[in-house]
């Protein structure tokens, strides 16, 4: 018979710190902990050695003071008598706007290019091989800048649009392209929201955007009454007219009543006036971050496509599903699975990458706050760490979005 | 029978009917026009929109490119010499190229030392990137980053040398102890290097040694242009590759505070853009070192991008650890391999080859991202173009030419790079497929 013996106890030695798994990791983790402390406090007496010397402390009141700068492109109402705290605001939310507006437009290009890529069409294919190379293997601070050019170098003057043989005309009479932007015109609610003042467009715009999520809901009411119907009598139901209803005729009322009107850009003495501008940074840094990020974009949807097998295409034939029906039900649900999680990583780029935005002048957060504030109050440290947490705050945001996909659709498996 | 069968049927061919050639569009590049470009409505659609894209794109850029000016001193004199017609200034780089490779500051009596430094970065990196050459030329890889240390800054030879015999030192040490415990032998090892290369303080300021080999010293703020993008993609990027390997390690680790310091560290990194960590690099770090030390900028930027590009290829790494079967570890603890061993001997070598594509990319990329060094006013490649060139009155408004030239530059270092990382993955792929 085996004895199984205790270990044996109360003869601890010193050297079984480090040869005793037991104690083992303890040790390290003891040694690992002191040599971290001491490199912190390392670390804080020098920061707070260097700030006594120069005379600096930290101290986050600047936030209150008058930021004492304008800032052109903005969403909400700021002046250069607001705070700093609302400059870094308005910044914040021209960073969404931009990485926001950039999201759609490079998942646009990334799909386009990337399906295209795997067309039968030769000359098609190597075309968008050629474009994703391009445009994956230059920095994209090259692109910013040179889409910068052609927005203030090669777009014309405003003054070019006057006269009876002006050298530039306006694309369909209703925008203009100029080296100062894009005005294109802006929707107005002449009725209802008239008298609310400078708000008035942007609760019409809300309420739009409730109904058109109203919408949404219904019509997928509809939709999945339309499958349980399926599913209980083999007919399903024609859906689409009601479905068209629902997403259109809420809204098309809601602009008549309110009686949407589009105001058109006109040229008025030195520079357009009426519509919306779109300032050329603003293009400058979408439009350079979009078709950047949309050649990765492209790989990933090829790969997530590439990644479906063959025998699942053949399958679902081979059960008599029309081809347009095959992509819809069997191949895209599968390879949506593959490309979502990297395609919500280049979505975390595009947001991190849109604080080059600084270098054309645009005014998101990096350059309210983490420039011009900076420059102007001289808190460095504050504003950077102030920065530093925004970015973190949208990173984990969109981690946790990500993790959350990922855990919903995996391949649920034993 | 044979004979009376010849005799009664009129006719009867005896040999065969030689093959005809295919029909015209069966075979042949008309077949390939077909298959390839003309497969039904719409393709033939997509092709004809795609010439007509090839079209305009090429017959708006062929005649600015094959146009172009490559001897004018200024824009005036260039556009000039155009009179009106379409066409390119290349003169520009033709008249500013030193700039545009390395800086406006750097003595240009001195370019034969980083240009020779460059055409060495090949040979000292030639066997690390093709297994088939002999292994003695790593021994040049070692010494690359001192000789290429003494010809960029100038300065006596005699401190890349100090520091070159204290990493012999420690790794003779190293080597000597690592039998009786990993762990002492590092440490044993970096505190032996540590002494050799204290030994400098003995050596007085005006020391004959110091006149050996002396080159000029440039400071680092004279870099610029394509060499310092050069400078920190490689230096970054070799300093991170080992950072990044403890992180991974760190991140697997079973002991919860190494493990959570290690986590924090790569989310934290990896959740800010670098321009915050060049921010930080130009205005807040030097808040970190003791008072009156001056660490200057470029060392200050090249901490930070290095702890950037760690974090992103500890994540590249973790995900080769983590596909490597469980297997392996348990045969490396059956084997009786302690940590360090099995690590070493079983599971790096396995997880880093998964992880080869990955570190590329990452590599890339932080190439690409060492333009951004131009907005906290260093004179890289596009910080040249940006300030010094385009701010002259001689070459103020020559914008595509140089933009495209440093777009060029960048595209033909990025695409070969990747190309060698897919060499490198089919010469790597040892599972049968």
């Amino acid at each position: 018979m085996t004895i199984i013996t205790d270990p044996p106890k109360g003869s601890f030695r010193l050297s079984m710190l480090l040869n005793d798994s037991r104690y083992r990791s303890l040790t390290l983790q003891a040694i690992a902990a002191i040599l971290l402390a001491l490199a912190i406090f390392y670390l804080a007496n020098n920061v707070v050695t260097n700030l006594q010397r120069l005379g600096l402390n930290i101290d986050f009141s600047f936030l209150g003071a008058p930021a004492g700068y304008d800032i052109n492109q903005r969403l909400i109402e700021y002046t250069s008598q607001s705070t700093n705290l609302k400059a870094a605001f308005v910044g914040i939310l021209n960073t969404l706007l931009v990485a926001f507006l950039a999201c759609i437009m490079a998942t646009i290009f990334g799909v386009f290019a990337g399906v295209l890529r795997l067309s039968n069409n030769w000359l098609v294919s190597k075309l968008m091989s050629i474009y994703v190379e391009i445009f994956r293997n230059i920095p994209v601070l090259i692109w910013i800048l040179i889409i910068y050019g052609i927005m203030t170098v090669v777009m014309p003057a405003p003054r070019a649009f006057r006269g009876e043989d002006a050298e530039a005309a306006m694309f369909l009479g209703i925008s203009a392209f100029t080296n100062r932007g894009v005005y294109i015109p802006g929707p107005e609610f002449s009725r209802i929201f008239g008298e609310m003042g400078i708000l008035s467009a942007g609760i019409g715009w809300l309420v739009a955007i409730a109904i058109i999520i109203g919408s949404f809901f219904g019509a997928r009411t509809v939709t999945r009454r339309a499958t349980r119907i399926q599913e209980a009598t083999g007919v399903r139901p024609a859906t689409l007219v009601t479905n068209l209803a629902i997403w259109f005729l809420p809204l098309i009322a809601f602009f008549i009543i309110t009686g949407l009107t589009f105001e058109i850009p006109e040229l008025k003495g030195f520079n357009f006036k009426g519509g919306i501008k779109i300032g050329a940074p603003l293009i400058a840094i979408w439009f350079a971050l979009s078709i950047y990020t949309g050649a990765f974009i492209a790989e990933n949807v090829r790969a997530g496509i590439q990644a479906v097998s063959k025998g699942q295409t053949e399958a679902a034939g081979a059960l008599g599903i029309r081809p347009n029906r095959i992509m819809s039900l069997v191949v895209l649900p599968q390879a949506l699975r593959v490309i979502i999680p990297p395609l919500i990583s280049q979505y975390l780029n595009i947001t991190k990458n849109s604080s080059l935005a600084i270098l054309v002048g645009y005014a998101d957060v990096t350059a309210t706050l983490g420039g011009i504030t900076l420059n102007q109050t001289g808190r460095a440290i504050e504003c950077i760490v102030l920065l530093m947490l925004f970015y973190l705050t949208i990173s984990l945001i969109i981690s946790a979005v990500a993790n959350f996909y990922n855990n919903s659709t995996k391949l649920k498996e034993r | 029978m044979s004979d009376t069968s010849a005799n009664a049927v009129a006719f009867v061919r005896t040999e065969s009917v030689p093959a005809s050639a295919p029909p015209v569009n069966a075979a042949g590049p008309v077949k390939w026009l077909k298959d390839n470009l003309f497969d039904g409505v719409g393709n033939s659609i997509l092709t004809v929109l795609a010439f007509v894209a090839i079209f305009m794109i090429l017959s708006n850029t062929m005649p600015w490119v094959l146009n172009g000016i490559w001897d004018a001193p200024t824009l005036a004199a260039c556009r000039e010499i155009l009179d009106g017609t379409t066409g390119a200034c290349f003169a520009v780089l033709s008249e500013r190229w030193n700039q545009l490779l390395f800086g406006f500051k750097y003595p240009s009596e001195l370019y034969w030392r980083p240009a020779l430094a460059f055409a060495m970065l090949f040979v000292a990196f030639a066997p690390v990137l093709f297994f088939d050459l002999p292994r003695k030329l790593l021994i040049f890889t070692g010494l690359y980053p001192f000789i290429a240390f003494w010809l960029i800054w100038g300065g006596p030879i005699f401190n890349p040398i100090l520091a070159l015999v204290g990493l012999i030192v420690g790794y003779v040490v190293f080597v000597r102890l690592e039998k009786t415990s990993f762990a002492m032998a590092m440490g044993v090892g970096i505190v032996s290097a540590a002494v050799v290369w204290s030994l400098s303080k003995f050596i007085g300021s005006d020391s004959a040694i110091l006149s050996i080999g002396y080159l000029e010293t440039v400071p680092s703020r004279d870099l610029g242009g394509f060499m310092l993008n050069m400078m920190l993609g490689v230096t970054c990027v070799s300093l991170s590759l080992p950072l990044g390997i403890a992180l991974a390690l760190g991140r697997q680790s079973s002991m919860p505070l190494i493990k959570y310091v290690c986590v924090i560290f790569i989310e934290f990194i990896r959740g800010v853009p670098l321009i915050t960590l060049l921010f930080v690099a130009s205005v807040m770090l030097g808040y970190f070192f003791p008072p009156g030390s001056g660490v200057d900028l470029f060392i200050r930027v090249v901490i930070m991008i290095t702890l950037f590009s760690a974090a992103y290829i500890a994540e590249v790494i973790r995900g080769g650890l983590a596909a490597l079967p469980k297997g392996q570890y348990e045969a490396a603890d059956s084997l009786g391999l302690d940590y360090a061993q099995a690590t070493r001997l079983i599971i790096l070598p396995q997880a880093l080859k998964i992880s080869i594509p990955g570190i590329v990319n990452i590599a890339v990329g932080l190439f690409k991202d060492t333009t951004l060094v131009s907005v906290i006013s260093m004179f890289d490649m596009v910080g040249m173009i940006r300030g010094p060139i385009l701010a002259s009155t001689d070459w103020n408004g020559v914008y595509w030419e140089l933009f495209s030239f440093a777009a060029l530059l960048f595209f033909v270092v990025c695409y070969g790079i990747s190309q060698y990382s897919q060499w490198l993955e089919r010469r790597l792929a040892t599972d049968h497929r």
